[in-house]
């Protein structure tokens, strides 16, 4: 149950999207996010929908794939969807026992409901393209700059590479208690909310044990293996820029360009 | 009849491209107060099949009945299962998390809904039963005992359920010689003295010729061999096949046979191999 | 030959929960040659994980002193040169592994020690298929088995070019098939790559091909020979609370019932070979 939880892994095939510079793709993907928010009329998400459309089709990840792994983000869009159309005032078109159902309602609902699966599935498209150490070195170079103004970017890097690391054994482990203590007749799933969360106690504390066993043990691992943090450490891949990084780059900009043209022009 | 095992299939992620069969077709029967063997390489099943014992995993088809109790029948609540089989997995000690001994032995009984006195009873038991002084250790926190004494706790907090089958996933894996020799014996005196049955899943041949007295073979999610050790390890090629292999004794009483001498081969203990060398030395 | 480890009267004590103090080690002394197999054994808390820690200086000795390579580990400023000297692999895969696939982890100490990148590619490739896990490189850690993950960690410490590596029981928790794959390769580096090998362990069947075995009890070397010479000693490792091999102990009990027979039989060749003679 657990492992179906698949938005955000990486999807490792070779296309020219998983290729391109993962700073590039970070950029990108931050425009990208920003010209969801410009766009305030149905004909201007033309401009996203096409740059996302091309995208996912250069990517090689199946479609089907993606929206797998979705499905947990569904129920959120379902909300976004219904809080717009019921809350929104103006022209009633239909009426759903005390619900109004306006005009304004349902094209604000699926404004703000494209809107919000235009966002899910363009940023779960950077991690499934991009390997997590792709990423985090992306992030830490971007970083780079702020680092005489005390931002820790190796640091930051180094923890989510850790954490990604060690998502998949931590969830292992989680089942493993669960079921250990399903053994032990401990039931997580039913009972009133309390009940529930007390219920977790048992699964929480040997989690927690393990995971600062687990902490203690790599930090030891990575002092033998002469880590020291950031100075003076090289790296296996260095990031290069290519032509096709400049090319995602212009194309980005033309995408964004356009929207604004549209917008304020 | 304690346990009895039908045509026992399991399909991880039915109907999809990682469709996988963890176990097929699987039949077995165990006698009441048996001490049962299972072996197999990593990925051969036997996890797969003991969480099938305890509830924790449904079979795509097949049934699995306790002392005639079908728990894999519709609507059977687990509780029922839990009380009946207890399972230990590895590293039990990873699943401790009270303040106390005494509080985190008491968690399976007390999940059984059980009287405050019954509990209390229980603790005592099977603290002693698994070789621990209940006056000593009740009171001390469980994470600050050695790696052989948490493990035996783990175990009591099992033990404690009362089970009428106990199966334990590689008991000793990562102890030293000395705690694992403590934790096997601990399970023998559960099996000779209080008639449990046990189910013991182990990669160590030697532990498991020690103790068992029906070995099962597991490979690719089939039962490919049962028998009494005598049987089951007269079979040192085929195991090899799988993986597994027989204890280093029984090697040597294979390997003389083989150069002309007049011994048994069916030999898995280096006491049984002291006496069968003994007669061939003074035999002659 | 040269002596690559040097541990002269090493004490270690630290403190436990106030001001209790605990020694673990009580004045060990032990010389490691270049390119010899040792294997130390001995109960849970006997002292061989501490040991094996200050090898790699990341516990300093509270008396006495740990060279490696001549150098102390107490000096400060060779801290690294040690620690890329005498690599070290632990006895929970998972929590060794630093980075989400294969050849990254195996990268990262290259990279603290701030070699080139064309440099550090070559000695990843090389490391990894020194270990035989050149065709997971692209994996995820989670992916792999046991003994997989172990052999990554002994490509990330080899990576390194150490001339020694410490092995703080790395078969522990791995299965049959798991174990001997992590002993095969540990056996190859020692013999083709020259490296210098301590290999810590409970299983007994681990150490009689080492060139040397050491028996630690209750943070003193107790005893110290060939395989033969120490496992010969069933009655004592019994005390202790050890393993000996089933035909050493085969031996053992004959003898007690009165057949000559030697007491250093460590193989079911060795013994077959004997009845057979006699």
């Amino acid at each position: 149950m657990l492992k179906d939880i698949t938005i955000g892994q990486y999807y490792p095939v070779d296309s020219i999207i998983h290729r391109l510079d993962p700073r590039i793709k970070i950029l990108s993907t931050f425009v990208y996010i920003l010209s969801l928010f410009i766009v305030k009329d149905f004909t201007a998400y033309l401009y996203p929908v096409i740059f996302l459309a091309g995208v996912v089709m250069l990517s090689k990840v199946p479609p089907s794939y993606m929206l797998r792994g979705l499905k947990p983000l569904f129920l959120i869009i379902i909300l976004t969807f219904s809080i717009n159309i019921f809350l929104t005032k103006g022209e009633v078109i239909y009426q759903l026992g005390p619900l109004d159902v306006t005009k304004e309602g349902l094209h604000q609902a699926i404004f703000m409901g494209l809107r919000l699966i235009l966002l899910i599935v363009g940023t779960s498209l950077l991690t499934l393209a991009t390997s997590p150490i792709q990423l985090t070195d992306g992030i830490e170079k971007i970083l780079d700059p702020f680092k005489k103004i005390g931002v820790p970017a190796h640091e930051l890097a180094m923890m989510m590479t850790i954490a990604l690391r060690f998502i998949p054994t931590l969830l292992e482990e989680t089942d493993k208690i669960m079921k250990a203590q399903m053994a032990r007749g401990a039931d997580f799933e039913s009972g009133n909310i309390l009940n529930r969360a007390k219920s977790l106690v048992p699964l929480l504390v040997p989690l927690f044990i393990s995971a600062f066993r687990r902490a203690e043990e790599l930090a030891m691992a990575m002092e033998a293996r002469c880590y020291r943090g950031g100075e003076n450490r090289t790296r296996m891949k260095e990031l290069s820029f290519h032509t096709r990084d400049f090319i995602a780059s212009v194309v980005t900009m033309l995408m964004i360009g356009a929207i604004l043209i549209d917008r304020f022009i | 009849m304690s346990i009895l095992i039908e045509n026992l299939t399991h399909i991880y992620n039915q109907n999809t491209p990682f469709e996988t069969t963890a176990l097929n077709n699987v039949n077995v029967e165990i006698g009441k107060g048996e001490f049962i063997g299972l072996i197999g390489h990593t990925g051969s099943g036997k996890s797969t099949l003991i969480q099938h014992l305890n509830g924790l995993l449904k079979p795509s088809s097949g049934k699995i009945s306790i002392n005639g109790f079908d728990i894999t029948k519709k609507g059977v609540a687990l509780k029922e299962i839990r009380q009946r089989v207890g399972l230990v997995f590895q590293y039990p000690e990873h699943q401790l998390f009270e303040e106390t001994v005494y509080k985190d032995v008491a968690f399976g009984p007390t999940n059984l809904g059980l009287t405050e006195e019954e509990i209390d009873k229980r603790v005592k038991e099977s603290i002693e039963l698994v070789g621990l002084s209940f006056k000593d250790v009740k009171d001390r926190s469980p994470f600050e005992l050695s790696g052989g004494q948490k493990r035996r706790v783990a175990i009591a907090g099992v033990v404690a359920m009362k089970p009428e089958v106990l199966i334990l996933d590689e008991p000793t894996a990562g102890l030293d010689p000395k705690s694992r020799d403590e934790v096997l014996s601990q399970i023998k005196i559960l099996h000779d003295k209080y008639k449990i049955t046990i189910i013991l899943v182990s990669h160590s041949m030697e532990d498991i010729a020690r103790l068992v007295d029906k070995i099962f073979v597991m490979d690719h999610g089939n039962l490919v061999l049962t028998g009494v050790p005598k049987e089951v390890f007269s079979k040192s090629e085929y195991l090899e096949s799988l993986g597994l292999g027989v204890p280093q004794i029984t090697n040597l009483m294979k390997k003389l046979k083989k150069s002309g001498k007049d011994i048994k081969e069916d030999i898995f203990t280096v006491e049984d191999a002291t006496q069968e060398i003994l007669k061939l030395i003074r035999g002659k | 030959m040269k002596n690559i480890i040097e541990i002269k009267d090493l004490i270690y004590e630290y403190r436990k929960d106030g001001d209790e103090k605990i020694q673990a080690l009580k004045g060990v002394t032990l010389n490691v040659d270049e390119g010899e197999f040792l294997v130390v054994i001995g109960h849970n808390g006997s002292g061989k994980s501490t040991m094996a820690k200050h090898i790699n200086a990341l516990l300093l000795p509270s008396g006495g002193k740990v060279y490696v390579k001549g150098l102390d580990t107490l000096d400060e400023s060779k801290l690294w040169n040690i620690r890329q000297s005498a690599g070290m692999v632990f006895q929970n895969p998972d929590n060794q592994i630093v980075a989400t696939v294969v050849e990254e982890d195996v990268a990262f100490g290259l990279e603290n020690l701030g070699i080139p990148p064309s440099e550090i590619r070559e000695r990843v490739k090389r490391a990894l298929k020194a270990v035989g896990m050149y065709e997971f490189r692209k994996k995820g850690p989670h992916l792999l088995s046991g003994g997989q993950k172990q052999r990554v960690a002994i490509a990330g410490v080899i990576a390194m070019k150490p001339e020694c590596i410490i092995l703080d029981e790395p078969t522990a928790m791995l299965d049959p098939s798991g174990r001997k794959e992590v002993m095969d390769t540990i056996y190859r580096l020692n013999k083709e790559e020259g490296i210098t090998i301590v290999h810590i362990t409970h299983y007994m069947d681990e150490a009689v091909s080492a060139d040397r075995v050491i028996v630690m009890e209750d943070g003193h070397m107790v005893l110290e020979g060939s395989p033969k010479k120490v496992f010969s000693q069933v009655k004592t490792l019994k005390q202790l609370g050890l393993d000996v091999p089933q035909v050493t102990e085969l031996a053992y009990q004959l003898k007690k019932e009165g057949i000559l027979i030697p007491q250093d039989i460590l193989t079911i060749d060795e013994m077959v070979r004997y009845l057979c003679q006699s």
